[in-house]
């Protein structure tokens, strides 16, 4: 058995190298074809009536009209006279039809009778929900009151996060084609491997009936990964049209109402001090949704865990809204906004530095040296000891050059992640023609999963990136894990090279004697394989392919979460910084700056690492300033379940962002860990503290509109929405 | 969104969201009485069936039918397999489903097929229907400028439009001139770059 190991830092050829997405060229001309674009022949249209209230009984639902449209080829009932209904949005019915304007047309003339019954949409007031909120029961850890009461410094604040909406760009869905014994399944997904299953099981049906295929797809962060309902009446309605693929893909406002969502949190948060800035106390009384199953806590006190006297209530508001699904990071953006938020404030009431007060608690964290060389290297980025400034002073840093109305403000954020790869199964096949292909059940969810896979396997067999070729996608190929958790790339470049390491293994044992020698003596680099030590007794890869005859090569190698053998590993620290101006006549926050310093261990593709981590702190950008489903309380429904009104940043409200990745042999040694979830957390945080170090008060609730500016400053009054 | 003031460089941007806005509503609503009007007067009447529909996408001529309420976008994607253009928002927001018709930057969701019918329509498809893609596409590769790559095409048919009309942008320029288009991802500073590297590129 070969040694699985990451060749030396300084060895790589190929990964830890900038290399461009091999998908590149497909996705920027139009040519990736993603589930939503198949035509297959004789493909019906699906769409999904649902309720328009939040809470009721389904009285009678009368088909008549509706069937008898020309076109329509299958209606089916999901919610029959009697169901109660939880949520608007929530599906009545399935139609399939000629077309997509037929199929809404049926949809319309669907007569539904409703009991309408009570609801609650909104969990902002607590005083409000009544029985809808439950509590969690109470955590205490040392001897909160003591410390309070002993305390040279409490501060108290309220801090709130709405529920946020994933609004994946495609929606989600799938094409599926039920023919006899065969299901032909082209979903949206990031499960290749388990989806497949799951819609089977849906169906009471084998598991290996289900073909599931897909190359591309449309965004997903953490609400893609069950079949879900539609997934199966899509194909019991392609069963009854007689095998005729049926392509239903939830149109907007059913994507932001009913395919996930991200629980909210609000908190009334104590914490007390000591002068010099020790943290000795925290008390939270925190309360979420997420819908009617509630919402749980977010973890606070966030990465500051080891805090020694501590008391938590947490409770669960049921609301009549669409479920919660795991949302990049789940809870984690919330619970660093609150901890931090709280921070920040007490930081300010000491006359502190914030980047003082947190380094001065760090030993309550998990990883201190790596926090503290992280905050540094921020501080230099965004030039903190030049622009910070005491909380809302005013003197001539805050104000923003020739202008009395603009205040500049610094703030930081703070993250934390786990990220151990996933179990993870890969093939290599080498053909004697030289032809490397390598096959994998995974997805490329945007991440660059497919180029980090061809990558370690260049890397392994001495060959350029373009010369293999990654086949995922399918589950016909060896299973992997879905891509959620940052799981994806630890659990796929382990499985991968172990892949690669054994095929090799074998093509060297092949060419060995040719060569003179045995395969232990033998490596792999610039496309030939040759001597150690002897780069003249060389063979080229395709003169060694082609001594295998007639016989491929054909490999496996397995990632286990349990022994991934320091291939990879777990555990990482963030830290991210903001530079915003806010106009305090108007209330507009205009980000100045962000950056980010972040620790993934490994880095496969530095290039696409990166942009990954930009693409996070624009999602922060988003939820710190911008985005908040919104619940109308006399309706029941999603207010903003479109793009227009459910606001994300565009491309000039992002300011200027730098990326600085803890590449060092200290991190590399470590292996590889996951880098999705732990840059969208700290960016959230850091704007809101920004703001609050401009205007001198805390906007407590996110998202940090111009109103909520406003009446942070000026009064109550003036606010939209304020914590009870 | 989070800018005070829409940037007001109209001539060399070319493009801006709010723009965009406030020209189609003035201008398809006049448009659309126009049309109305001679639909009238001529006594004609179309649908509520398919009614054939010849479309001049990428130089070509392509016929096919569909009912009067179908949008262009629906028509590229559903009948003539032209899905580089994307569905996103439903409603004229996103700009996923952006192609150029007679040389103005538009969302295909907000066009009636029908209405298309007569324009020269350029989409995503036309950039690498040459030997060599147009230097828009690499450059947004080289600069990693997409991830999921949904809203890729259209922002890459964005940058198209508005380099067309400034071929020498500045970097406010290139920030102004796409913001009718929305990325969930998070690839703005990827794109920002491609678009300047185009720019050049374009003129070497």
């Amino acid at each position: 058995m070969p040694e699985y190991k990451w060749p030396p830092m300084e060895k790589r050829r190929v990964v830890g190298k900038r290399i461009s997405r091999l998908d590149g060229i497909a996705k920027s001309s139009g040519k990736a074809k993603y589930p939503s674009d198949l035509n297959r022949p004789g493909t019906l249209f699906g769409v999904i009536l649902t309720s328009p209230h939040a809470h009721a009984k389904v009285k009678s639902i009368d088909l008549a009209a509706a069937k008898a449209m020309k076109g329509v080829a299958d209606i089916r009932v999901v919610a029959p006279a009697g169901t109660e209904i939880q949520w608007a949005g929530a599906e009545i019915a399935y139609i399939a039809a000629e077309t997509e304007p037929i199929a809404r047309d049926a949809m319309r003339a669907i007569k539904v009778d409703y009991e309408v019954m009570p609801h609650l949409v909104r969990e902002d007031d607590l005083a409000k929900a009544g029985p809808r909120a439950k509590a969690a029961g109470e955590q205490v850890t040392g001897d909160p009151d003591k410390a309070f009461r002993e305390a040279d410094v409490t501060v108290e604040g309220s801090y709130g996060i709405p529920v946020l909406t994933h609004c994946c760009l495609e929606g989600h869905g799938q094409v599926v084609e039920w023919k006899g014994d065969k299901i032909e399944y082209f979903p949206s997904t990031q499960n290749v491997s388990g989806i497949g299953g799951d819609l089977a099981r849906s169906l009471s049906v084998p598991v290996n009936s289900v073909n599931v295929k897909m190359d591309y797809m449309g965004g997903g962060f953490g609400a893609k990964f069950p079949s879900d309902i539609w997934g199966r009446e899509s194909a019991l309605m392609s069963k009854t049209a007689g095998g005729k693929p049926v392509k239903l893909f939830l149109d907007r406002a059913q994507e932001l109402t009913i395919a996930g969502v991200r629980p909210s949190a609000y908190a009334k948060v104590k914490v007390s001090a000591k002068k010099d800035g020790t943290i000795t106390g925290w008390q939270s009384d925190s309360w979420a949704t997420g819908g009617v199953g509630g919402g749980g806590m977010a973890p606070i006190p966030y990465v500051f865990t080891s805090i020694p006297n501590k008391r938590m209530n947490h409770t669960a508001v049921s609301t009549n809204t669409g479920g919660a699904r795991a949302w990049r990071a789940p809870n984690h953006p919330q619970a660093s906004f609150i901890t931090c938020a709280a921070l920040e404030d007490l930081a300010a009431k000491l006359k502190m530095d914030p980047t003082e007060l947190f380094d001065k608690n760090l030993g309550y964290t998990a990883r201190a040296d790596v926090y503290r060389k992280q905050i540094a290297k921020a501080k230099e980025m965004i030039e903190w000891s030049q622009h910070w400034h005491q909380r809302g002073e005013k003197h001539k840093i805050s104000l923003v050059a020739g202008s009395s109305h603009l205040r500049r403000g610094l703030g930081m954020g703070i993250a934390t992640w786990g990220g151990a790869g996933h179990a993870s199964e890969c093939r290599v096949n080498v053909h004697p023609d030289g032809v490397v292909e390598i096959e994998i059940g995974s997805q490329d969810i945007g991440t660059g999963t497919r180029t980090a896979i061809a990558m370690v396997v260049a890397e392994m067999l001495g060959l350029s990136h373009t010369e293999v070729k990654v086949k995922l996608g399918e589950n016909i190929y060896p299973p992997s894990g879905a891509s959620g958790g940052s799981t994806t790339i630890g659990g796929v470049s382990s499985s991968s090279l172990k892949a690669a390491a054994n095929a090799l293994e074998k093509l060297m044992e092949a060419v060995a004697g040719s060569l003179g020698t045995t395969a232990d003596q033998l490596e792999a680099v610039d496309s030939t394989i040759r001597v150690k030590g002897n780069p003249s007794k060389q063979i080229s890869w395709k003169a060694a392919c082609q001594k295998l005859g007639v016989k491929s090569i054909s490999e496996t190698g397995k990632n286990d979460p349990k022994n991934p053998g320091g291939l990879n590993t777990q555990g990482v620290g963030g830290i991210q910084m903001a530079d915003v101006t806010v106009d305090i006549e108007t209330g507009v926050v205009k980000v100045n700056k962000i950056i980010a310093v972040q620790d993934c261990g490994l880095v496969v593709n530095p290039k696409t690492a990166e942009s990954q981590v930009y693409g996070a702190m624009i999602m922060s950008v988003c939820g710190a300033l911008m985005e908040e489903r919104i619940m109308d309380e006399m309706t029941g429904r999603v207010m903003n379940a479109d793009m227009e009104f459910y606001k994300l940043a565009g491309i000039s409200d992002i300011g200027e962002m730098q990326v600085h990745m803890d590449i060092s042999p200290e991190h590399d040694k470590r292996g590889v860990i996951g880098l999705g979830e732990p840059c969208a957390i700290g960016g959230v945080a850091a704007i809101a503290n920004a703001v609050a170090n401009a205007i001198g008060v805390r906007v407590p609730t996110l998202p940090v509109t111009p109103d909520k500016v406003l009446a942070a400053l000026y009064g109550d009054k003036l606010g939209r929405q304020s914590l009870a | 969104m989070s800018t005070p003031k829409t940037p007001t460089t109209k001539k060399a941007s070319g493009f801006s969201r709010r723009g965009f806005l406030q020209s189609t509503s003035a201008a398809g609503a006049g448009v659309a009485l126009l049309e109305q009007d001679a639909l009238a007067q001529s006594g004609k009447a179309m649908g509520p069936g398919e009614v054939p529909v010849t479309l001049n996408i990428n130089g070509k001529e392509m016929k096919t039918s569909v009912e009067p309420r179908w949008t262009l976008l629906d028509t590229m994607r559903n009948k003539l397999d032209l899905t580089g253009a994307k569905r996103v928002c439903d409603r004229g927001t996103c700009g996923a489903c952006t192609v150029i018709t007679n040389g103005r930057v538009v969302y295909s969701c907000t066009m009636l097929a029908v209405d298309a019918q007569g324009k020269k329509i350029e989409t995503i498809e036309s950039l690498t229907a040459g030997s060599k893609p147009h230097p828009i596409v690499p450059a947004f590769v080289e600069h990693d400028a997409q991830q999921c790559g949904y809203c890729t095409p259209g922002f890459v048919m964005a940058s198209k439009g508005f380099l067309d009309r400034n071929p020498s942008p500045t970097y406010d320029q290139v920030k102004a001139g796409l913001g009718g288009n929305l990325c969930r991802c998070g690839t703005y500073v990827g794109i920002r770059q491609a678009v300047l590297t185009a720019a050049k590129n374009l003129k070497a």
